[in-house]
């Protein structure tokens, strides 16, 4: 599922990042873990619940300001629809249910 | 010689082989480990900091039912303390709604909560306890909680038809994951085959069914299906092969490649009281053993699959094949094939559907 440019996407619950300066980066997720390249990385850091993805989108068109702006949003688009697939990823600001608020 | 031992990623933590169910497929060995001997929490917290270092990623706290270790919170703490992915793997007895706080709040990723059936009469005969009610309460609490959940139902033939039921079950919870895994047919599983193993009606049924749920429930909820490898055409990878991703840690602290190495005979396995984990990874006697491709007899060492399936299970191996050093006899090229067919054919043969109600061997307590 491609997800809307306004939605604020976040880690869904059970994954999450391991910590910074371990020898590699990965997300951890129930019963499995990614490894994370440089782009990969800078996207998931970003998924945090508050930014948009128009604004992840933005912030990578910078930081690869050599890419393609298009080609970027697309393999961000397509990478964020993955990881939803999978279970990694919310798009939903407003959790119905689960809410970071619950213990 | 063998190659170098590349990087663990999984610790398996079997905390304690104490636990309130008596499932009749349990994969504890049928000799269990006495409380007395399980380690420390002195002794684990220092294994998970060397598993961190050795860049292991995540640990699952088995048993037996990790729940019975009082210092299962300080565990949880102490290994999420390293940086390691916490999954504790439980039957959810016992389990009250303070101590589910306690253990989220420690840093618990995960919890695999285990199943019998969708029925409570049912499950509670193949648990030899009356702990499905229990079940269903622990469910209930999970809603209330930041903690990923995996329901795991694991499957026979008794309970293959409950699939719908069980399905249902799962997308009535919070789950994220619900796994079907069939019995693998190793200790006390093993003892009951006779009344485990499903007949190929029953598995293509279910196969079927679930193909259907998985695409119905993608995006919302992973389905996960584990086959009876009796069935399967080539075997399952073990364990990710061989001493390659994962060590499994028995209650008094021996470190194995495998849940079931220790049935086979004249392996030694070395002991995390008495050497550190890496040392054990990348040096020790049963963890050499098997690892690459040195070991492998044929059909395996000149098979284009060897390095998909690493020739499938040792402990399996030696069970039906009396050498722990064979190929697989699951496997349709395996000298030993004909073994599994002759089980498989006197259970799918014309007496296949007049099964008397079985009479199961449960699992005991240790001592």
């Amino acid at each position: 599922m491609t997800p809307e440019l306004n939605c604020r996407p976040r880690l869904a619950v059970g994954c999450r990042l391991n910590e910074k300066g371990q020898q590699s980066r990965v997300l951890h997720m129930p019963e499995r873990a990614l490894r994370l390249n440089g782009p990969s990385l800078e996207i998931i850091e970003r998924c945090d619940g508050k930014r948009t993805v128009q604004e992840i989108i933005s912030e990578l068109q910078r930081l690869y300001s050599k890419a393609e702006p298009k080609k970027v949003e697309s393999d961000i688009l397509g990478y964020l629809a993955r990881l939803h697939d999978q279970n990694a990823l919310d798009f939903t600001s407003d959790q119905a249910y689960r809410s970071t608020d619950a213990k | 010689m063998t190659p170098a031992a590349p990087t663990p990623l999984a610790l398996i933590a079997e905390l304690t082989h104490r636990c309130p169910l008596h499932c009749v497929y349990c994969s504890n060995p049928l000799e269990l480990g006495r409380r007395a001997d399980e380690l420390s929490t002195e002794v684990w917290s220092r294994v998970f900091r060397e598993a961190a270092e050795a860049g292991v990623l995540q640990v699952d706290f088995t048993g037996g039912e990790p729940l019975t270790r009082p210092d299962l919170v300080d565990l949880v703490r102490a290994a999420r303390g390293t940086g390691l992915y916490v999954s504790l793997i439980t039957s959810g007895l016992p389990l009250d709604e303070a101590r589910l706080d306690e253990l989220v709040q420690a840093g618990l990723d995960h919890i695999q909560l285990s199943f019998q059936g969708a029925r409570e009469e049912s499950a509670n005969e193949i648990s030899g306890t009356k702990a499905h009610a229990h079940k269903l309460r622990v469910l209930d609490w999970l809603k209330r909680r930041r903690v990923a959940l995996t329901l795991n139902f694991v499957i026979h033939r008794s309970n293959i038809d409950q699939l719908e039921e069980m399905l249902a079950l799962g997308e009535s919870s919070c789950a994220g994951r619900i796994e079907f895994a069939n019995v693998q047919y190793y200790g006390w599983a093993f003892a009951n085959r006779e009344n485990l193993l499903p007949t190929r009606d029953q598995l293509d049924r279910s196969v079927e069914l679930l193909k259907r749920a998985e695409e119905r429930l993608r995006g919302k909820i992973h389905v996960e299906f584990v086959v009876p490898d009796y069935y399967a055409k080539y075997p399952k990878a073990c364990m990710g092969g061989w001493g390659q991703k994962l060590m499994l840690i028995t209650p008094n602290g021996d470190a194995l490649p495998c849940h079931a190495a220790q049935i086979i005979p004249d392996l030694h396995f070395d002991n995390l009281k008495d050497r550190s984990l890496r040392e054990i990874w990348e040096k020790s006697e049963a963890f050499e053993k098997f690892r690459g491709e040195e070991w492998m007899p044929e059909p395996c060492k000149s098979c284009d699959r060897r390095a998909r399936d690493f020739g499938g299970c040792r402990c399996q191996a030696f069970l039906l094949a009396g050498d722990a050093a064979s190929t697989d006899p699951v496997c349709c090229l395996a000298p030993q094939r004909f073994k599994v067919d002759a089980i498989l054919a006197g259970l799918n043969g014309p007496a296949a559907e007049s099964f008397v109600k079985p009479s199961w061997l449960y699992r005991p307590s240790p001592a």
